[in-house]
Order: C-alpha cells, then sequence, then structure tokens
C-alpha cells in the first residue's frame, strides 16, 4: 500500500527514513568519495631526510599505476582467482546438490540435516578459520591422522595445499546458509508442476535438473552474487592460517595487501587506490553474474 | 488457478492434495533400484552431515583437554576432563581479559543490533508505507549498498573516525555497525506482507499521529521482522573481524574475535595458551549456536524472504 500525505505529513517519510540514511551516507557513501580524493595524493617528507613532517601531493594517477604495476599486488589477484575458482563451483554446486537432494522424495530427516548443515554458519569466521587451522596442524588433527591410515600423506598448510585449505574452511561455514536458501526457494515450486513432470515420466533425476533448478534461478544468481563479492574480499582465512603457514606471505590476498599498505607502511594512497581497484573488480564480477543470470532466465 | 477447474475424480497416479510423496503410482515405483538409490541419497546427507559437525564436535572433545592432552591423545578420544580447569584458566588469565572481551562482543552485538534493527523497520516501513519523488531510487541505492565490499570502506573509515576522534573507542565498532541495507530490504519484504494498509488507515483515521501508528500499530505486527532482522544484525557484528582490527589498539576494547586471533597468532612462541583458544572458541560459538537452534523459525523465513524475491 502506499499513502499519499496531507501538506503538514509530507515530512513523515524524511524522518522515518533519516536515520538511516544519514548512517548510510556517513558510513558508505562518504567513506567511498574519501577513498576516491585519497586515492589521488601521496604522503611526502618534507625534507628527504625524513626529518620533519609529512606533506600531501597530488601525484593524479600514480598510485594506480603503482598498485597496477606491482608484482605482489598481481600475486594477490592470482591467488584470489585460484581461490574463487575453486571455492565459487564448490559452494554453489555443493549447496545446490544438498538442497536439491534435501527436497527431493528420497531424503528423511530434512529437519535434521538443514540444522546441521546450517549450524557451522553460526560459527563466527574467524573462530571457523582458527578451528581448521587445528585440523588443519600434524599433531593435533584426527583428520591428518585418519588421512595417514588410508595412505594419504597430505599438508594442508604447504604451497600446493593453502588455497585448498581456505577454501575448505570458507565453504564449511557457508555451505549450509546457502543450502538453505536454495532449500526454501524450492519450496516456493508450484506442486502442480512437479506433479505434471511425474506425470510426463520424469524421473527424480530429471525432475530436479530440468523442472526444479531452472525454477529457482534468481536464488542462484544472487547467490552466486554474493558468493563472488565475498571471496575476492578474502581475509580471514589467510590471516588466520599465516601463522601456521610459510606458504602465506603478509600480503597474500588483494585486502591483505591493502591492509599491509594502510597500516604497515602507511601509504593510505597506495591503499586506497588498490581498495577501489578491488571494488572495481567486484563491480565487474556483479555485473557480468548479473548479466549472464538474465541470459538465463531468458533461455 | 486450482478454483477455476472443474472438479473431477482423481486421475490415477495424481494425488488429489497429496504433497507428491505417497501418490499411489510413486509408492509402486519405490521398489527395487529406487530403494537402492533412497539409501544411497540418505547415506550421502549423513557424510555431509558428519563434515559439517565433526568440526564442532572435535572442538567440544579438545576443550577437555590441558594442553599435554592436546598433543598426545587422538583427536577424538576424550582424555583426562579438564573443561572446568580449561575454563577458569581461560576466565581468569590476564586478570579476566576474555571476560571483557566477551562482554565487549555483546555489548557491540547487543546494542549494535537493536539500534541497527529500529532504524532498518523504521526505513524498511516507510518504503512501504509512503510515496515519495525518487523513492525507488533511493531504494536501488539501498540495494547497491548491500553489494558495497565492506573491507574497502574500513580503511577510509578509519581515517575519518581518526579525524574526529573516534579511533580506538567503542563507537568506532558500534556505529558502522548501525547500517544494514539488506536489512532495510527485509523490513519492506516483511512490511508488505505483515502489515496490511488497511489497518493503518483505520488508525490514521482515530487520529494517531504516523509516529504513534507506527509505534503501536505497525512495530508490534512487526515483531517476526524485528527477530529476523536482529538476528541479522547480531551474526553480522559478532562475527565482524575486520573492521575491529582496522580501528581499535587497546586490547581492552577488543570484540572476543579480535582477542581470540591475537592469542591464536603467539600460539607458536607460547604454546601453553593452547587449551585457552580452544576453549575459548567454544565459548564465543555456543551463545550464537544455542539462538540459531531456538530460533530456527526467523532465519528461516529471513532466508525464504531474502530467496524468493
Amino acid at each position: 500500500m502506499n499513502t499519499r500525505l496531507g501538506r503538514g505529513q509530507r515530512t513523515t517519510p524524511v524522518l522515518f527514513v533519516a536515520p538511516f540514511f544519514i548512517l548510510f551516507i556517513a558510513t558508505l557513501v562518504a567513506p567511498i568519495g574519501y577513498s576516491l580524493w585519497m586515492s589521488l595524493f601521496r604522503e611526502q617528507a618534507t625534507s628527504g631526510l625524513g626529518f620533519g613532517g609529512t606533506e600531501t601531493v597530488f601525484v593524479g594517477a600514480d598510485n594506480y599505476l603503482r598498485a597496477l604495476g606491482d608484482a605482489s599486488f598481481h600475486r594477490g589477484f592470482l591467488h584470489i582467482a585460484l581461490y574463487c575458482l575453486i571455492y565459487i563451483p564448490v559452494m554453489v554446486g555443493g549447496a545446490l546438490a544438498l538442497a536439491l537432494l534435501v527436497d527431493s522424495a528420497m531424503a528423511r530427516a530434512k529437519k535434521f540435516f538443514q540444522l546441521a548443515y546450517f549450524l557451522p554458519h553460526a560459527v563466527p569466521g574467524l573462530i571457523a578459520a582458527i578451528i581448521w587451522g587445528f585440523l588443519y596442524t600434524p599433531g593435533l588433527s584426527p583428520v591428518i591422522d585418519l588421512l595417514r591410515t588410508v595412505g594419504v600423506e597430505w599438508d594442508f598448510l604447504g604451497p600446493d595445499g593453502v588455497v585448498l585449505s581456505m577454501a575448505n574452511a570458507a565453504a564449511w561455514q557457508w555451505i549450509g546458509y546457502n543450502m538453505v536458501i536454495f532449500y526454501a526457494a524450492l519450496q516456493a515450486v508450484p506442486k502442480e508442476t512437479l506433479e505434471a513432470a511425474t506425470v510426463d515420466g520424469a524421473g527424480q533425476l530429471r525432475t530436479a535438473l530440468a523442472v526444479k533448478l531452472p525454477m529457482i534461478r534468481s536464488s542462484v544468481v544472487l547467490t552466486m552474487l554474493f558468493t563472488a563479492v565475498g571471496a575476492i574480499q578474502l581475509f580471514n582465512e589467510p590471516e588466520v592460517l599465516r601463522s601456521r603457514s610459510s606458504a602465506i606471505s603478509q600480503d597474500w590476498s588483494p585486502v591483505m595487501y591493502i591492509y599491509q599498505a594502510a597500516f604497515t607502511e602507511h601509504d593510505y594512497g597506495l591503499a586506497a587506490a588498490a581498495s577501489l581497484l578491488l571494488a572495481l573488480l567486484g563491480a565487474a564480477l556483479s555485473f557480468v553474474i548479473t548479466k549472464l543470470g538474465t541470459r538465463w532466465k531468458e533461455v | 488457478m486450482a478454483a477455476t477447474a472443474p472438479p473431477r475424480p482423481p486421475a490415477p497416479g495424481r494425488s488429489p492434495g497429496g504433497a507428491g510423496t505417497a501418490g499411489p503410482s510413486r509408492r509402486a515405483r519405490t521398489s527395487g533400484p529406487a530403494r537402492s538409490s533412497k539409501a544411497a541419497v540418505n547415506t550421502l546427507l549423513a557424510v555431509v552431515a558428519v563434515y559439517t559437525l565433526m568440526p564442532l564436535s572435535w572442538l567440544l572433545v579438545n576443550a577437555t583437554k590441558n594442553n599435554g592432552d592436546l598433543f598426545a591423545s587422538p583427536g577424538f578420544e576424550p582424555a583426562e576432563f579438564n573443561l572446568l580447569t580449561n575454563l577458569t584458566g581461560l576466565f581468569t588469565y590476564q586478570d579476566g581479559m576474555f571476560g571483557r572481551w566477551l562482554a565487549n562482543s555483546l555489548l557491540y552485538s547487543v546494542v549494535g543490533a537493536l539500534a541497527s534493527t529500529f532504524v532498518s523497520l523504521l526505513a524498511g516501513y516507510a518504503f512501504h508505507t509512503y510515496d515519495w519523488w525518487g523513492k525507488e531510487k533511493l531504494y536501488g541505492l539501498v540495494l547497491l549498498g548491500i553489494l558495497v565490499p565492506h573491507t574497502v570502506i574500513s580503511l577510509p573509515m578509519y581515517l575519518m573516525a581518526s579525524e574526529v576522534g573516534l579511533v580506538n573507542s567503542y563507537w568506532s565498532v558500534l556505529i558502522p555497525g548501525l547500517v544494514n541495507p539488506f536489512g532495510v530490504y527485509l523490513a519492506r519484504v516483511f512490511s508488505e506482507s505483515y502489515v496490511p494498509g488497511e489497518t493503518l488507515e483505520a488508525a490514521r483515521i482515530d487520529g494517531a499521529s504516523e509516529l504513534r501508528t507506527f509505534r503501536s500499530v505497525a512495530l508490534p505486527m512487526l515483531s517476526p521482522a524485528f527477530v529476523t532482522v536482529f538476528l541479522f544484525s547480531f551474526t553480522g557484528s559478532w562475527n565482524n573481524f575486520f573492521l575491529p582490527l582496522v580501528m581499535l589498539n587497546d586490547s581492552t576494547l577488543y570484540p572476543v574475535g579480535l582477542g581470540l586471533f591475537n592469542w591464536n597468532a603467539t600460539l607458536p612462541q607460547e604454546p601453553q595458551l593452547y587449551s585457552f583458544v580452544i576453549t575459548g572458541s567454544l565459548v564465543s560459538v555456543v551463545p550464537l549456536a544455542v539462538a540459531f537452534v531456538a530460533l530456527q523459525r526467523y532465519w528461516r523465513s529471513g532466508l525464504t524472504s531474502g530467496a524468493v524475491k
């Protein structure tokens, strides 16, 4: 319902949305604007020896060029590209498969399974990374012991293993959350449609893939979007595992690079430019996923 | 749709009103290969449940071990029961620092989520109830806000906070937590389905002011929305790590996650902290796990409204 208010009441909606928008501007819009501004300047020592104070000099696109030319920033993007390549399909595909399986007529104890899968989401991401960090540590981990008894030697914290280990910790925390979203969307699929498919002779698997999946497209696209935007901001898992693994450098991921530029080197201009570049990647990914999603919906 | 269909006798294979699980034809097919695929599906689901529950049960078992047994005994085998000793040690170490962190986390999460829920409900309700110029554009901006990478705005927020002297204070973590665009979205969706326009109209005719109408008519109807948005905000701030990491220097202001992170990072040098980090992780997980199990109805409905739209 929408109300057109009388003259004296026009201010009401403004009063109602004002608290939110004041905060929205202060903590979201202003910081983005400030970042843009900051990324054009560089703090320089006034004297060549580093005595005295610093002065802020306009440098134009220099900070962006420095970030783009920095090999360790590139490595960060390579790392998250690899991470996304493993994490996103496992996460979205896994959650989807679980939701379709629990939704199928064959599954028992649906409520229990949902709760069991969702429970890891109650664990804060940081704590999840700490727990998995223990489960990756030789001597402490029953997982490593178990793998050893079946003859597999796997170094979770070695150079080949870390990306997989991070993806696992993150997927563990989010797979149930996304599964519940998909499951909820599946509940909204009309019963008549499913019955019609059964009458037409479609089996369980065919019904799931050809009837149910296309009907929850928007949830899949939306989840893909949130998963991708979250994944490129990878920070908690590598930051926690860093104390246990020599394969993770201080600037392993782009957000770690930004954090280091800002708080270790106090190079705010570089940090701001790098974070805007990362935000740009996020926007581009969102755009591509939304476009692909729209095309899928038109099929 | 169903109302317009002429009544006719149920066709074979279609159980009227049945959930599609007990139709006669389905039951007839549930034999031989179908039964084995049923077993396969449930086994697979159970294996995944073991995966999702394993780390938590490991945590539960190992919070009862002392530092020696942690490394000496096999992961899932209980050793000497030291949970109480661990808890006492944890809460007395560094003059009860851990308890302080826990209290800070509760403050950030409970106070922050309460305020944030009110702000979101007010805005969501206004988006549903009123019409104004440029409303949908503004709403589009809110939705865009959901997607802004938070790690990207934390650095400028730190610099802004340090300019106004709020860095390293409770406010620096509380204020950014008040903004929850997803909460506004949820509040609007809930408002559309829970607050009928006629009721508001009736309140207005009775002479209630808009604010009063919101407070005494709409707000009670929105209580499921309140719990859902609160739960999401609470989880959000309980989970937030990057912002406190950036904003806080003083360890007495830390939320529990940041404190445990620092202990965890010093483990290679101070292995005696192992049992504290493990027991502390368990303690910090329990409140949220209990809340999730107790409030299942609400997060389910919240996720549903997020999914269907």
